[in-house]
């Protein structure tokens, strides 16, 4: 089924009787070429990429609840390539290309919508390093503009600029950047995969992954034994425990990240606003839910839901950067379980163990990732080797100290990102 | 959540700095070798359930503090000073966290 403007027109005027499942739910067979753990954006992502790019279908993906109830529905779905060193930049930047064409390439729409993203800065050093970043982005061959107080004041007229603690100096506009729907991301994958002849399998937990003098075999789970050339652990949140299965140990803690939506309001924040100093950052959904999201809770968890005393310094932090939201009503909050690791950037790697590849570490930017998360995962999966855009998110930098990727420049060592 | 610090009794989790895994009190000898400093540095067994880790009483009595917690129900099972655990571990001749 394709979807067109005429479809929809048809089907409105005779009773929508005409849709169907956007995927087949498949039930396991015994042998797989390839078995990918883990039915989120970035696994399916992987999934169609490589029935897409490398023509193989022969594919399960094996989620242990439904497709897409992790971390790609529990995300303040913002995408952008605003990063600043080689590695993560060239990753970002190629993924947002992919973002560019996905609605036309998997014919579903995803709502991306490239609203612009401003990160605001505070004093003339974070100026500066506005600017350097900003540079940075544009020899990467992205857009980059520097905004002042003036040109800030005619798009974000709500905010509070004169304040003492914070006094808003200007911005960093990327105009590409912006949000998706996430959930539909999540299903624009999965029925791309499908349509290709990935097998989809939900509740379909894996308990164990089968070696054999260094080789992997395939993978037991709650449904049976199934054979695998090759298996990927595309597990983000969960990457640790899924690991251990195969005997490793990863250098990732995982933490609960928070995220806020308030109850719909008419159209008034037009872009996505990042507020470094206080984590804060928000966007107005299409429904027009205010959606915003602040720091992590700062202590190892794997609770799906956060703690209040993060959850009042999120609020603090939106009424100080722009004191009109205090009248809305908060509707919902959740928590999502951040695969961290060491130097805040993500991993996209061969194991040990031939056959096996490990997909992860995405910290708190997963979301943006997934197109570019997949096309990369499936490039090294289906050939062996690295893709040039992924091929510095390797998993032993952290062991050789080269290649790390420590964007925030504070030191490679857990709890500092 | 609520840490139970062993000198100041029960206090908001505010009042408290996360350090980490309590592997921090098993650091590796200099010469240990890449491994065992990528170990101590990197790698962490990162469990779904019962953990341990490091907890400064930042905004009370400045005492580092082994807390014994659960990462899925955020419960708080055993805090104990880090110098008493360390102490009791050099005692028995054996590492911190065995």
């Amino acid at each position: 089924m394709r979807f067109s403007g005429l479809r929809v027109i048809t089907e409105g005027l005779t009773g929508n009787r005409g849709w169907t499942p956007h995927w087949r739910d498949a039930t396991p067979k015994d042998a797989y070429d390839v078995v990918i753990i883990g039915g989120g954006g970035h696994g399916l992502a992987t999934a169609y990429y490589l029935a897409r790019n490398h023509g193989i279908t022969n594919v399960a993906v094996l989620e242990k609840g439904y497709l897409g109830g992790g971390n790609v529905g529990r995300n303040t779905t913002i995408v952008r390539a605003n990063y600043f060193l080689p590695g993560n930049s060239e990753f970002y930047s190629h993924s947002l290309k992919l973002w560019e064409g996905l609605e036309q390439d998997l014919n579903y729409n995803v709502m991306h919508s490239q609203r612009g993203q401003i990160a605001l800065f505070h004093n003339d050093a974070q100026r500066d390093a506005a600017i350097r970043r900003g540079n940075a982005i544009r020899n990467q061959g992205d857009d980059a503009e520097l905004l002042t107080p003036g040109d800030l004041r005619r798009v974000l007229p709500y905010l509070d600029y004169e304040q003492t603690r914070f006094p808003i100096y200007g911005g960093l506009l990327q105009r590409r950047a912006g949000t998706a729907r996430h959930d539909a991301v999540a299903w624009g994958f999965a029925r791309g995969a499908s349509d290709r002849g990935v097998d989809l399998i939900q509740n379909c937990e894996v308990t164990g992954i089968d070696i054999d003098a260094g080789n992997v075999r395939g993978v037991q789970t709650t449904r049976g034994a199934i054979r695998a050339g090759k298996v990927a652990i595309v597990v983000a949140g969960r990457s640790s425990q899924v690991a251990a299965m195969a005997g490793m140990r990863l250098p990732i803690e995982s933490h609960v990240l928070q995220a806020f939506v308030t109850e719909g309001l008419k159209p008034c924040i037009d872009h996505v606003v990042s507020f470094g100093m206080g984590h804060f950052y928000i966007s107005q959904s299409d429904k027009g839910g205010l959606v915003f999201g602040g720091d992590l809770d700062f202590h190892a968890s794997y609770a799906a839901r956060g703690n209040l005393p993060m959850a009042e310094h999120v609020m603090e932090a939106g009424m100080t950067l722009m004191p009109m939201i205090g009248k809305a009503k908060l509707l919902r909050s959740w928590g999502g379980i951040m695969d961290m690791t060491p130097d805040g950037s993500p991993i996209i790697d061969r194991t040990d163990v031939d056959g096996l590849y490990f997909n992860g570490g995405w910290c708190y930017g997963g979301f943006k990732a997934v197109p570019g998360s997949g096309y990369s995962m499936a490039h090294l999966v289906a050939t062996g080797r690295h893709h040039e855009p992924a091929a510095r998110f390797r998993l032993d930098r952290f062991l050789t100290g080269r290649g790390l990727m420590d964007e925030e420049g504070t030191g490679a060592q857990h709890n500092l990102h | 959540m609520r840490i139970t610090c062993p000198v100041c009794g029960e206090r908001d989790r505010r009042e408290f700095h996360y350090k980490g895994d309590a592997v921090a009190l098993n650091r590796p000898d200099p010469d240990a070798g890449d491994a065992a400093w990528d170990d101590y540095i990197h790698t962490r067994d990162n469990p779904a359930g019962e953990t341990r880790d490091l907890w400064y009483h930042e905004t009370g009595c400045a005492a580092w503090i082994v807390v014994t917690r659960n990462t899925v129900s955020h419960e708080v099972l055993d805090t104990r000073l880090a110098s008493d655990v360390v102490r009791a571990a050099g005692e028995r001749g054996g590492e911190v966290r065995k």
